[in-house]
């Protein structure tokens, strides 16, 4: 299991590691994977000396890390000051509405994922909601309809293509 | 040279402390009252609540009590006007998201928050909780959570990692999202937890309680067709009187029995009857595993959170694990294996109850093994705290009942099996009885007191008849770990281990009373030391129903019978740890 999460190399750079090392070594991995699995985490764990829920806590700490995959269409809403005052609140409220997803969830499909950020730097386009790295300025509920709408769509044509 | 005492002043009156004691261990000591949500005796404080605080005279904030030690001539004021309105804040501020359910909760009367609300005068609320609640967990046969009643003083959290080594829990996420969980919010079922329930007696409220089986047990108590038996386990006798407000240490045992008759169980029998036969086929074990170089040093069986707590973290020491089934177990089956075909009752006609001081034994009755055809040995375990509510429930007064004596045949016990209650005491049934297998004669002094007391790692070194004999007796599941490290790391000397997951033993059982401190411990391992100190017979070898057994059925420790429904075997298991 560990060799196919490629987690053995990373562990082996730490090889005498202690506890100080988690989060670089939670760092590390999230970034070979994306995220960080239940696997993952037990396996830091055994290389580290640390129960499983140790880890969990120390890492449901930061927002920077997440327990399940992106979707392939990953929503990132900025829920930073200017954001909140132009309505992201109401943004995300919708996108959890209609993906049926909370912030940090991934659709069991891998279609959607969505995630909360604190600021991403574009303040006057709030409020701002990043899809697969694309900015979308200024979304109201009806555009956000609509580029699920599309995202959806574009899943369609590839399955038929398939 | 350092003076060893130094004076301060508390509230006017000079006080003596010692350097590098925390005030609040000086002001507990003088009688001085201090309120607690996240302090736990005995380990580091941690200084999360904030309730302890005192006003230090010079010091620009209140400082907590817990955590700051003492300095000579510091002038101390607990309970100032400004330390109570503080007090009084952190209060409203912990309700102000806490549910005001308290007449649904279990924990009602016996909450520490709601002392505090009463006692502090808090009488309003002040901001209203929001709306949403947050999923209990139930998934766990032993132990349910519930999130909304957490104030977050991370006690359970200590005690899973720090006293009993397990760490199933810890806290999630951050700010006023936290929470108390397992690993990626799975169901304790699955984790880590080995269900003892130290958690639930270290939770000021009722975030932490027992899974309720009272329902069951009454549904079962009124159905006209079945046989319904109770067993009591020996450390429930000297603990159910603090249900009813009476101080920790009473006996009371035949009022307990005559009180389980009135609430409608058909035949009472006493778990201490199969913890006499425990000795005799744990001590059987024993010697065959020492006669034929078996698996040295062999472990106890007893506790059901050691044994889950072996098998997820030591598996390597199955082997070593006695193979006889606990008391509970050992009763269970021999009521519907062999009394129900006696009394010609069928098996699933009878309904086997047992009253414990352990949320773990509700885990073990529900273990594939333990069990025959899809018919559990034992159906339901309540705890002390279950029994206590059930007698209430049924209006019945302790002290109003004369004491009546258990049924027979499994209601005659000796003390040896009484002592299984407390830390030491199934080594010490156990050496008394091996003593008289492998020289023929009594001990002549049957107390032994290195192996009593509260200490948490206790060892006897003694010659029998020529053998050296190595033993340990542990308890908390800290210390089990510490000693299982030495003994994979070589040490030989022992043969013969006993552990119990609750430290002190079962006396401290996640099931027993609420408000299990120290002293109280100590109390109810007394009351268990009286019991045997009067009793007229004090081993088990000499239990009369327990050779009546060996005759009539069972015929040899050991043997065919024995080997089918006294004893099992144990495996490895994968959880989320």
């Amino acid at each position: 299991m560990s060799s196919a999460n490629g987690i053995d190399s990373i562990l082996r750079r730490h090889a005498n590691a202690g506890r100080e090392s988690l989060i670089p070594i939670l760092q590390e991995v999230q970034e070979r994977q994306g995220y960080l699995s239940r696997e993952a985490v037990v396996e830091i764990g055994r290389h580290l000396g640390l129960p499983a829920s140790k880890i969990y806590g120390v890492a449901t700490f930061y927002n920077q890390f997440r327990f399940q995959p992106r979707g392939r269409h990953h929503f990132m809403v900025c829920r930073g000051t200017a954001c909140h005052v132009k309505g992201s609140g109401k943004a995300l409220e919708m996108l959890t509405r209609m993906l049926k997803l909370k912030p940090g969830q991934t659709s069991r499909d891998g279609m959607f994922s969505l995630e909360v950020v604190a600021c991403m730097g574009a303040c006057g386009l709030a409020p701002v909601v990043n899809l697969n790295g694309e900015f979308h300025a200024k979304v109201t509920p009806r555009r956000l309809a609509a580029i699920i709408a599309e995202c959806r769509r574009m899943e369609e044509a590839e399955h038929v293509q398939a | 040279m350092m003076s060893d005492v130094v004076r301060i002043e508390v509230d006017g009156r000079e006080v003596e402390a010692r350097p590098g004691e925390t005030i609040l261990e000086v002001l507990r000591r003088e009688a001085v009252h201090v309120p607690t949500l996240c302090h736990l005796e005995g380990l580091p404080p941690s200084g999360a609540c904030r309730m302890c605080i005192v006003e230090l005279e010079g010091a620009p904030t209140l400082v907590p009590s817990c955590s700051y030690p003492v300095v000579a001539g510091m002038k101390i004021r607990s309970r100032s006007p400004k330390v109570l309105a503080a007090r009084r804040m952190i209060v409203e501020l912990l309700l102000s998201s806490h549910p005001d359910d308290c007449l649904y909760c279990g924990r009602s009367g016996r909450c520490d928050l709601q002392a505090l609300a009463r006692d502090l005068g808090v009488r309003q609320r002040r901001s209203q909780p929001r709306g949403t609640r947050r999923e209990r967990d139930v998934s766990s046969p032993s132990i349910v959570r519930d999130p909304d009643k957490c104030v977050l003083c991370g006690k359970c959290v200590r005690v899973c990692e720090e006293v009993q080594g397990v760490a199933a829990i810890d806290f999630v996420g951050r700010g006023a999202r936290t929470e108390v969980g397992c690993a990626f919010e799975s169901g304790l079922n699955v984790s880590s937890c080995v269900n003892c329930g130290q958690c639930i007696l270290a939770c000021p409220t009722g975030a932490l309680t027992e899974r309720s089986y009272v329902d069951e047990v009454l549904e079962a108590l009124a159905d006209p067709d079945k046989v319904v038996v109770v067993q009591h386990a020996p450390a429930v006798s000297v603990t159910l009187a603090e249900e009813f407000g009476l101080p920790p240490g009473q006996d009371v045992d035949g009022r307990m029995v005559a009180a389980l008759r009135r609430v409608g169980f058909d035949r009472v029998f006493d778990t201490s009857f199969t913890a006499d036969l425990t000795i005799m086929e744990e001590g059987s074990e024993l010697a065959h595993r020492i006669r034929t170089g078996g698996v040295l040093p062999m472990l106890t069986s007893c506790s059901p959170g050691w044994i889950k707590f072996v098998e997820q973290f030591y598996p390597d020491f199955i082997p070593n694990v006695s193979t006889c089934k606990s008391p509970q177990q050992m009763m269970g089956a021999i009521v519907k294996r062999f009394w129900a075909l006696r009394e010609q009752v069928r098996p699933q006609d009878v309904v086997s109850v047992s009253i414990m001081p352990c949320t773990a034994k509700k885990f073990e009755c529900g273990r594939e093994e333990m069990g025959c055809d899809h018919v559990p040995d034992v159906d339901y375990v309540l705890t002390t705290r279950e029994l206590g509510e059930l007698l209430r429930m049924h209006g019945l007064d302790l002290w109003r009942l004369e004491p009546e004596a258990a049924d027979t045949p499994f209601g005659e016990r000796t003390s040896a099996g009484k002592l299984f209650g407390a830390s030491g005491g199934v080594m010490e049934a156990a050496v008394r009885t091996a003593h008289w297998m492998l020289t023929g004669r009594e001990l002549e002094e049957l107390e032994i007191g290195p192996l009593r007391g509260l200490a948490g790692c206790k060892e006897l070194h003694a010659r029998i008849d020529g053998l050296e004999i190595g033993a340990a007796v542990v308890s908390g599941l800290g210390n089990a770990r510490r000693l299982l490290d030495q003994v994979r790391g070589g040490r030989k000397d022992l043969h013969f281990i006993e552990v119990m997951t609750c430290p002190g033993g079962c006396v401290a059982g996640g099931g027993q009373p609420i408000g299990t401190d120290p002293a109280t411990v100590a109390a109810r391992m007394k009351a268990l030391y009286t019991i045997d100190r009067d009793a007229p017979v004090r081993v088990s070898h000499r239990n009369a129903s327990v050779k009546r057994l060996y005759d009539e059925f069972l015929g040899e420790p050991l043997g065919e019978i024995s080997h089918r429904l006294l004893h099992t075997h144990y495996h490895r298991r994968d959880v989320l740890k």
